[in-house]
């Protein structure tokens, strides 16, 4: 026990691609507690009783309906989870509050609004604020009294969200600020009460942040946004118009702002891979009771091979993306614990312990955002003619899927974002990427091993196959990073293949070591569905690497290096043969039997 | 005042039935508190915010039942017993609710008018003629001034409004009140409640289950043209042998 504490509190984020994992190392979601689950399962039930019936009044913008929603979570505590008990709030960890956004991630545009008001709404005074910035709005936060959003994008600042125009002007007794600018795509705008705004002061480099209310006054907005999903949740443009905003309403110090607005997106990043779960989930379910009922040459469609395909892949990424997720989350609480076991005080803690796994944040974002885009396609197609009417579910989840590859970052900021973010750490000596690169080489120019994994251990073979992944990894990243050296960040095709060779590296590895873990505790024989899963997913992921591998590898190595690398390559995704049609066919057939996703925790 | 809530430890309504061993199989199987007795346990809370009442929960099983009892607690009784027993039949329940409530003057004992497993609904009756107090069922609405309640029961044709002396016993059913989610605070509270573990009284084992069996899965749906009665007919009289 003690091993794994240690092993635990030395994790960095990133650190996966240079150390081999043990299944005791990661914290999968079977070990909730008893009363996270029923936290879970109260928000479940919210979300059955209170949104799904009502989803049309909802994304009918009814006037005043987002509200009393969000009133009825606030009585129900579920805003304040993440809000130590001194404010009001719950002091959940922040698991906890990943588990929240899993289950409320089936809520359509409930959950933007949600994500709106306890993440991005709330998060930047919790962490950023003065003591008195807090007692004044965290408890209202966290009943939903008050309700928030987050003012950062403006029409020409989106992905660069530093280049902002929304100017702060201080006044000439010292004592207001008044903020005049222009944002776009704000969230819960038509009713909040609290808005986060970003505006630069005079000519400085960085943005600041400011907590404004609505009653400060001088605040206009244009009608709501019509798009293409979310359509329930509120968001329009917010004009300030030399809002007067008292000095003490400043968040952290002047020039602080992009700062707290790339820690709080983070923060967003992590949650969106967690919000796309239930919404897996939910889609699974429905799909999987439509193709039990809806008969079609004399039988069920589930019967089919070509059904049973879909739902065996739409189960086992989304089992891959939980997988991920709940690893990312403990590591993120385990490093907060630690930084306050060394004396660092809570809310610095907590959005240290947040940066440290940026980079998985970015690999959740990514990954849960496109596992979602999968699943509810291809929910549209079990559905058939159906799956595009709009008085089925699916029409509704396919179009409200959509945003989550666009906010929080695009997936392509993060998915160059999160290999800068390797190579940084690298370069300033915090992971030791080029050393492992520069051994993976050697091994290159040596004898292949013929070493065969220990048959008698459970996943042997599996983790052989992950160990190489890494090495495939970081044979590309290491070459890569040599080749371009500062000019990486022009090469955004090759960082983009690396990067999708990062994420599926770690996913695979959180869900072979999560039903290692799994089958630990139940057993293989309980645990069919979730092996089959996890060699269906590994097969998957070895597949993207090796077709990602080559598009970088043949983008920039020259002919002799081409022949190594991509031999190599080769070498590093070598797999054994699973019967694909049957794996699935097992799959697919638990999840029929159950006319629901079938492996939930 | 003093509510006394009788909880059952039930299958999940949606939970697929089977047997092993002549036994429910359990595996995989998710348990919540009985629908019905879901209500009464609403009713009983919102009576505790207006009648500064004192609510428990009781429940009679082993100690897998225990989240379920926590459940309870989070909704909003103050405290829980449960009865270390398997709960063999509703004779066996009653014996043990009647026992508890015996020392603790209860001014109300609520429960659902049956529970969704095995639907017995005779709980109520028992525990009341056990107590010699009256029973009430299904009591849809429910109302206290003083020392008296009223109820209202739904009976052939339409509805009966009652009044009853406390205490009593009612076996309750929607809309007597609508079902709570527990909240976080409570959820977060209920593992500090008092959950005290009692052990059962014997009293003589009535019942014996032989066998369990699933009913028959239902025959596909025929369909007949209006023109075409003598296949009706055949069918009715060869494949259905009902005619």
């Amino acid at each position: 026990m003690e091993t794994i504490e240690r092993n635990r509190e030395a994790l960095k984020g990133g650190e996966f691609l240079i150390r081999e994992s043990e299944a005791s190392d990661i914290f999968t979601p079977e070990e909730f507690s008893e009363e996270q689950r029923m936290m879970a399962d109260s928000s479940r039930t919210f979300v059955d009783r209170e949104v799904h019936p009502h989803a049309d009044r909802m994304d009918a913008l009814e006037e005043g309906f987002m509200e009393s929603l969000l009133d009825k979570a606030g009585e129900l505590g579920m805003l304040g989870v993440s809000v130590p008990e001194e404010y009001g709030g719950l002091g959940m960890n922040f698991n906890t509050s990943m588990l929240l956004a899993d289950v409320i991630g089936a809520g359509g545009s409930f959950c933007t609004a949600f994500g709106a008001q306890t993440g991005i709404g709330t998060l930047p005074i919790l962490y950023y604020g003065t003591e008195e910035q807090k007692q004044k709005y965290l408890p209202k936060l966290a009943t939903g009294e008050y309700k928030a959003s987050y003012c950062l994008t403006e029409p020409d600042a989106g992905s660069d969200a530093n280049s902002g125009k929304t100017k702060a002007v201080l006044s000439a007794d010292g004592k207001t600020y008044h903020i005049t600018g222009q944002k776009m795509w704000i969230t819960n705008a038509g009713f909040a009460d609290i808005f986060i705004v970003f505006a630069r002061i005079e000519d400085d480099k960085n943005l600041t942040a400011f907590i404004v209310e609505k009653g400060f006054g001088n605040i206009t907005m244009n009608e709501e946004e019509k798009k293409m999903g979310i359509k329930g949740s509120s968001t329009r443009q917010v004009f300030f118009n030399e809002t007067p905003v008292p000095v003490e309403n400043m968040l952290a110090g002047r020039g602080e702002g992009f700062k707290i607005a790339v820690n709080i997106l983070n923060i967003g990043r992590l949650k969106l891979g967690a919000g796309v779960i239930g919404g897996c989930k939910y889609v699974i379910s429905q799909a999987a009771q439509y193709a039990n009922e809806r008969k079609q040459f004399g039988q069920s469609i589930g019967n089919f091979g070509a059904i049973k395909y879909k739902l065996a892949q739409m189960s086992a990424r989304t089992y891959a993306i939980e997988s991920a997720c709940y690893r990312a989350g403990e590591d993120v609480d385990n490093k907060v614990k630690d930084l306050k076991a060394k004396g660092m005080e809570d809310a610095e803690a907590k959005l240290k312990g947040i940066e440290q796994f940026a980079i998985e944040a970015a690999i959740l974002k990514v990954h849960g955002s496109e596992v979602l885009d999968y699943v509810v396609d291809e929910g549209v197609q079990i559905y058939g003619g159906m799956g595009f009417s709009a008085d089925a579910p699916m029409e509704r989840a396919y179009r409200d899927a959509r945003i989550s590859r666009i906010y929080e970052g695009t997936n392509e900021i993060n998915r160059m974002l999160l290999v800068g973010m390797l190579l940084r750490r690298s370069i300033k000596g915090e992971l030791d990427i080029f050393e492992h690169a520069k051994a993976v080489g050697e091994e290159l120019m040596g004898v292949p091993s013929f070493e065969t994994p220990d048959d008698s251990e459970f996943f042997a073979k599996e983790k052989a196959v992950l160990k190489n992944m890494k090495k495939a990894v970081l044979m590309t990243l290491g070459k890569a990073a040599l080749t371009f050296k500062e000019n990486i960040n022009d090469e955004q095709e090759i960082l983009m293949a690396i990067a999708d060779m990062i994420i599926e590296t770690y996913v695979a590895e959180s869900t072979i070591l999560r039903t290692e873990k799994l089958v630990g505790v139940r057993g293989e024989e309980a645990c069919r569905g979730q092996i089959e899963m996890s060699r269906l997913y590994l097969n998957y992921a070895v597949e993207i690497l090796a077709t990602k591998g080559r598009e970088a590898i043949s983008s920039f190595a020259t002919s002799d290096e081409m022949r190594v690398m991509l031999m190599g390559l080769k070498r590093f995704t070598k797999i054994d043969p699973i019967n694909m049609r049957d794996t699935r066919r097992e799959i697919a057939n638990i999840t029929l039997a159950k006319s629901e996703y079938a492996f939930d925790i | 005042m003093k509510i006394l809530v009788c909880i059952s430890h039930v299958p999940d309504t949606t939970s697929k039935i089977k047997f092993s061993d002549n036994a429910l199989d359990t595996n995989g199987m998710s348990f919540v508190i009985g629908p019905y007795d879901d209500y009464a346990l609403a009713r009983a809370v919102e009576l505790k915010e207006s009648h500064k009442a004192t609510v428990t929960a009781i429940n009679v099983g082993k100690s897998d039942t225990e989240p379920t009892i926590r459940k309870a607690l989070a909704i909003g009784a103050d405290d829980a017993i449960r009865v270390d027993a398997e709960p063999i039949d509703a004779f066996f329940v009653a014996t043990q609710i009647a026992e508890i409530a015996k020392s603790e003057n209860y001014d109300l004992i609520l429960m659902g008018r049956e529970a969704s497993d095995y639907n017995g609904g005779q709980v109520h009756g028992m525990v009341a003629e056990m107590l010699d107090m009256q029973a009430i069922v299904p009591c849809m609405t429910l109302d206290i001034d003083g020392n008296t309640a009223t109820m209202t029961r739904e009976i052939e044709g339409g509805k009966e409004i009652i009044t009853c002396d406390l205490p009593f016993v009612a076996g309750c059913q929607e809309p007597i009140a609508e079902w709570k989610i527990p909240n976080m605070r409570g959820i977060m509270m209920a593992r500090k409640k008092p959950l005290k573990v009692v052990e059962a009284v014997q009293p003589e084992v009535l019942i014996e289950t032989k066998s369990y069996e699933l009913p028959p899965a239902r025959s596909n749906c025929k369909m007949f043209t209006s023109d075409d009665m003598a296949s009706l007919v055949r069918a009715l009289k060869e494949e259905a042998k009902v005619i």
